[in-house]
């Protein structure tokens, strides 16, 4: 073999492992290590309690699933340079609206959903708007729009119906064309046969004896997938993902370089209304209610699981598969925990050691991936 | 070099009477310069003179308060990079700014990314295309998927401009290219410099480093307090008259040009 042909092996080595490295290091790897460790755990402490059959499956997959929904325009806005702390009150928000639309209005249920859309996704545009123009960090100018949203979330079902919560949609929505979308459920013969067959259990008492104990994938479920997949083509396969990589990053430069960051930040803050809208419609047709606290709280929780998903909060960085990894690690450990019989309380303390766990083991694989320091 | 300038040819860029106010800041009074073909015109002053200001608005990264710019003879208005893209202008700045977490390839093509007929990015020909770019710039050039915080300096600075030679600049703005760097990259930088200039590409090079300015340019304007206080052929002044118009914004009382003469 003779010298040039050596070269070009070892070469090719270099190379080799340099590609084992990137498919390995890579922003969702925390996310990875998490989610293998929180299912190992569980299946360990909690295999015979239920978590692991059908309707065990379907109770955090759900809880996941709200959290996904979230977490994806999270994700994308933090990546983008932003945050959104309203987006727990806009759950709250377009829940009331959508009551207040189609039950003390008696608007159809698709009218209301789609006028609820138009304004929380405007609402959204508003929040983007005020941060580009007047340079104020978004933390405090969605800080603001909390306090703004909860308050008319409160005030208007008090001054219109004398309460703080707004039932009877379910009926609202009989025979509507939209609310399936967000209230439904798919696969239902699927689930029967796998009943039929013996695959998963089946009732054997009530009045809903012979049917499966799983009778379909809520939509939420399918919402939740489908941003994912949206979100995470969005960011790696177009231009415009490059962009928010850009905008988030170095703003100045970004603008320099031709890229128009005011329009891709003010987008993404559409954007994260519009997944909280789609929380809330989902919500609000799965309970047939609106309720003046719904959705509290939940802009931390989408942050989380960002946060735990590999995601840098000061932008430019991050991953969607890692934040929806992060809302599977939360939404299992939530109910994993009820399903283990520990004591519920205890749930805020294992979620801060998982943030605190993750965060570190992210930094380390962030500085692996950019070499700084 | 110099023959454009000679036979009447309109010049690559003329900027007239240029003004720029921050509320009560005048950060650029009334200066007026020129560009022709495969120049470079150093733009030199104190910090806060004005220069990188000068230098926004002809990049379109800021809009004058008052005056014209031409372009080839043509009116030019510059309300965003993206327009002053469109005239051939590119900016290579101090700041080494790029999109740190993406690769050179991304950083390369950013706001002009190569797309398949689906509208998705053709990442294949970018890498492609970008490779045999800087390559051609600095063959050491390698880890072309790292993200760009990974590469030093000199590499940063190399993708900025490669960006503006793939993207055929006709005008390349330099805002200290090398104030960022060490040594060898700045003298790495100087080289492609001069590469550029042979293309007949015009350059704009603001600069500190009296070595780098007799080295390079052609012609020198120096601004004190936002205003043009001389331009002249580098033949004509020395270090001393440079460095009495930068602190004094006055020649030294003997000044005679000094090429013309010797
Ligand atoms: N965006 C801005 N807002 C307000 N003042 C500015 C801005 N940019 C520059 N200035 C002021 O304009 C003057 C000229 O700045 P600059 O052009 O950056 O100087 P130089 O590049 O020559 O060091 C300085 O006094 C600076 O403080
Ligand atoms: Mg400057």
């Amino acid at each position: 073999m003779s010298a040039a042909t050596q070269g070009a092996d070892k070469d090719e080595r270099i190379k080799e492992i340099s590609r084992f490295r990137q498919a390995l290091i890579r922003p969702e790897l925390g996310g990875i290590v998490g989610t293998v460790a929180v299912f190992t755990f569980f299946l360990l402490t909690a295999f015979d309690s239920g978590m692991f059959n059908a309707q065990g499956v379907m109770n955090w997959s759900v809880v996941s699933a709200q959290f996904m929904i979230i977490a994806v325009g999270a994700c994308l806005l933090m990546i983008a340079g932003e945050f959104d702390l309203s987006v727990g009150s806009m759950i709250g928000f377009a829940g009331m609206m959508i009551a207040i639309f189609s039950v003390t209005l008696a608007w159809p249920v698709w009218l209301a959903i789609m006028i609820t859309f138009v304004l929380c996704v405007f609402i959204g545009a508003i929040n983007g708007f005020i941060v580009i123009r007047t340079g104020l960090p978004s933390f405090i100018v969605t800080l603001a729009f909390l306090f703004i949203l909860r308050g008319f979330t409160i005030f208007f079902p008090q001054v219109l119906e004398r309460k703080t919560i707004i039932g009877g949609i379910k009926d609202a929505a009989e025979g509507d064309w939209l609310a399936p979308f967000f209230g439904g459920k798919v696969g239902g013969p699927i689930f029967e046969w796998m009943g039929n067959v013996g695959l998963i259990e089946t009732f054997s008492r009530g009045t809903r004896a012979g049917q499966p104990v799983v009778d379909g994938i809520p939509m939420l479920i399918v919402w939740a997938i489908g941003l994912v997949i949206f979100g995470h083509i969005l960011l790696t396969r177009t231009r415009f993902g490059n962009w928010i990589f850009a905008a988030g990053g170095d703003a100045e430069a970004a603008r320099n370089s031709g890229v128009p960051v005011n329009r891709v930040k003010v987008l993404m803050f559409m954007f994260t209304a519009f997944c909280a809208t789609v929380f809330a419609t989902c919500q609000v047709m799965e309970f047939g209610s609106a309720g003046a606290d719904r959705g509290l709280l939940k802009e931390f929780e989408a942050i989380i699981a960002v946060v735990i998903g590999g995601a840098l909060l000061t932008g430019g960085y991050g991953s969607v598969i890692g934040a929806a990894l992060g809302a599977l690690i939360f939404g299992v450990v939530q109910q994993g925990l009820f399903f283990a019989g520990v004591e519920s309380s205890l749930f805020r303390v294992f979620l801060g050691l998982i943030l605190l766990g993750a965060v570190i083991l992210n930094t380390y694989i962030r500085r692996l991936i950019t070499g700084e320091r | 070099m110099l023959d454009a300038m000679q036979t009447g040819a309109p010049p690559l860029v003329q900027m007239d009477n240029i003004y720029k106010q921050f509320g009560g800041i005048h950060a650029v009074e009334g200066v007026s310069t020129d560009l022709y073909p495969g120049e470079v015109v150093g733009v030199l002053g104190h910090n806060g003179a004005g220069k990188s200001c000068l230098m926004r608005i002809l990049s379109g990264a800021m809009r004058a308060s008052s005056g014209q710019i031409h372009v080839n003879g043509a009116p030019a208005d510059m309300k965003s990079p993206h327009d002053a893209r469109a005239f051939g202008i590119e900016t290579i700045y101090q700041t080494l700014a790029l999109a740190n977490h993406l690769d050179a390839p991304a950083n390369l093509f950013m706001g002009r990314e190569l797309r398949t007929r689906f509208g998705n990015l053709d990442e294949k020909r970018m890498l492609s295309e970008a490779t045999e770019a800087l390559r051609q710039l600095n063959p050491n050039f390698k880890n072309l998927r790292e993200p760009v915080a990974r590469l030093s300096g000199g590499q940063r600075q190399v993708i900025a401009i490669a960006r503006a030679i793939y993207f055929q600049a006709k005008i390349l703005i330099m805002d200290e290219p090398t104030a960022a760097l060490g040594p060898s990259e700045t003298a790495m930088v100087a080289d492609l410099t001069l590469k550029l200039k042979q293309e007949g590409i015009g350059i704009f090079l603001i600069s500190h480093d009296m070595a780098d300015v007799f080295e390079l340019c052609d012609r020198v304007m120096v601004m004190n307090k936002g205003r043009n206080v001389g331009a002249f052929r580098i033949e004509d002044v020395n270090k001393d008259d440079i460095l009495s118009l930068i602190i004094k914004g006055t020649l030294p009382d003997d000044w005679e040009p000094r090429g013309n003469s010797r």
